[in-house]
């Protein structure tokens, strides 16, 4: 059986309050009132994902604009790996409905 | 109970003690500070047990907020056990700005200031440059406004410990000075009564302008912390930036982004001072 494809969709970008400082931004979430101290790619990634839900190999095509990702498969398993911490720390969500 | 009540910048303690003699003290040592009607804190000094109230007698700090396992201290450390008592309350209760565990000076309106673990030396060196035409602010906790950012002054008595003693009585010879405290927790303890501007101004607030992480026992040195550094051990530094949630968010930032911040190594107070005037000439 074909394991069903993962969308991710962000917190809603009014739930966070993103805060660039240096080589950190900080992401404070209202609704849990967590303060995240994060590095890249992850508020690009935030940023990218914008409002809808999307898969990684949908990501990285528009990530690969602004960084250089590697090969789609060594991209595809990195931003994997960050929309799943991402969505442990609550700042992304897991669907596995068509948007 | 026999009570005596100060107003510590903006917070009124109402202070409550089995015997008469810590409320004595108390009352000598902030003979100059204002009296509050409504207190926004209780501390209770009491006996943890019947016994103790007379026979090798102790103190058990109690009040509004309480640390459930806090041990008592001997009966001739009352003075600390206040000073305790007020720092629990503040770092527990304490809602209207967002705290740091920091001190503070203050020069022409714009406010130094500096935080370090327990030994870093912050406390003294506010102390020193509170006899060096500083205003001293307070060498414990600053109070940053949430709106504007302002740090207002919370200038209680000074805790000098260990070697600072010395060093102040020496530095400070017409301050008044509390009993000598031994084999505290903290080691050797004093209190001085702060220098009277500290006290008599101690509504008015000031800008912060300059952060510093001092750190006693090295060569010479200065390094510059970045914002998220900065950011990452202020959180540490504050008992209640968690439970201002976005309010605290945002005086934090507004905090590390605005305010330049350096680590600075040194051996004598004298070399911190050097440091503190060149960085402050530089920086602000």
């Amino acid at each position: 059986m074909v394991a069903p494809t993962k969308y991710y969709i962000a917190e809603p970008a009014d739930q966070l309050w993103v805060e660039p400082l240096d080589a950190i931004t900080l992401i404070y979430q209202r609704r849990s009132g967590i303060t995240h101290m994060v590095v890249e790619p992850v508020p690009e990634i935030l940023t990218a994902m914008g409002v809808d839900a999307v898969t990684a190999a949908a990501l990285v095509a528009k990530l690969s604009d602004q960084f250089d990702l590697g090969t789609d498969e060594d991209a595809e398993a990195v931003v994997t790996a960050r929309l799943e911490e991402l969505a442990e720390l609550g700042l992304v969500h897991r669907t596995q409905c068509d948007a | 109970m026999h009570e005596f009540r100060v107003q510590v910048g903006p917070a009124a303690f109402r202070i409550g003690s089995r015997w008469r003699q810590p409320v004595e003290q108390l009352a000598a040592l902030y003979a100059d500070y204002p009296k509050p009607e409504i207190p926004d804190f209780t501390v209770r000094l009491d006996a943890p047990s019947l016994l103790r109230r007379f026979l090798r007698k102790s103190v058990a700090i109690n009040g509004d907020f309480m640390l459930p396992d806090a041990v008592p201290l001997p009966f001739g450390q009352a003075l600390l056990a206040a000073e305790m008592g007020m720092n629990l309350q503040m770092a527990l209760g304490w809602r209207r700005h967002l705290l740091l565990h920091a001190s503070a000076v203050e020069r022409e309106g714009r406010a130094l200031i500096m935080t370090g673990a327990s030994g870093s030396g912050k406390s003294t060196l506010s102390a020193l440059l509170g006899q060096r035409g500083w205003r001293f602010m307070g060498d414990e906790f600053v109070l940053l406004d949430l709106d504007s950012g302002a740090a207002t002054p919370f200038p209680r008595m000074i805790s000098l410990k260990n070697e600072a003693i010395a060093a102040m009585q020496v530095a400070a010879p017409a301050a008044r000075f509390g009993p000598l405290m031994t084999a505290t927790p903290k080691g050797d303890i004093m209190h001085m009564v702060p220098p009277v501007a500290a006290i008599t101004r101690m509504a008015e607030s000031a800008q912060p302008a300059l952060l510093l992480f001092p750190s006693f026992g090295h060569l010479p040195a200065v390094r510059e912390v970045a914002p998220g550094e900065n950011f990452m051990r202020m959180t540490q530094a504050s008992t209640n930036y968690v439970a201002l949630g976005e309010a605290g968010f945002r005086a934090m930032t507004r905090f590390v982004k605005s305010v330049p911040a350096r680590a600075i190594d040194y051996q004598t107070g004298d070399e911190a001072i050097a440091l503190v005037e060149r960085l402050w000439e530089r920086l602000v």
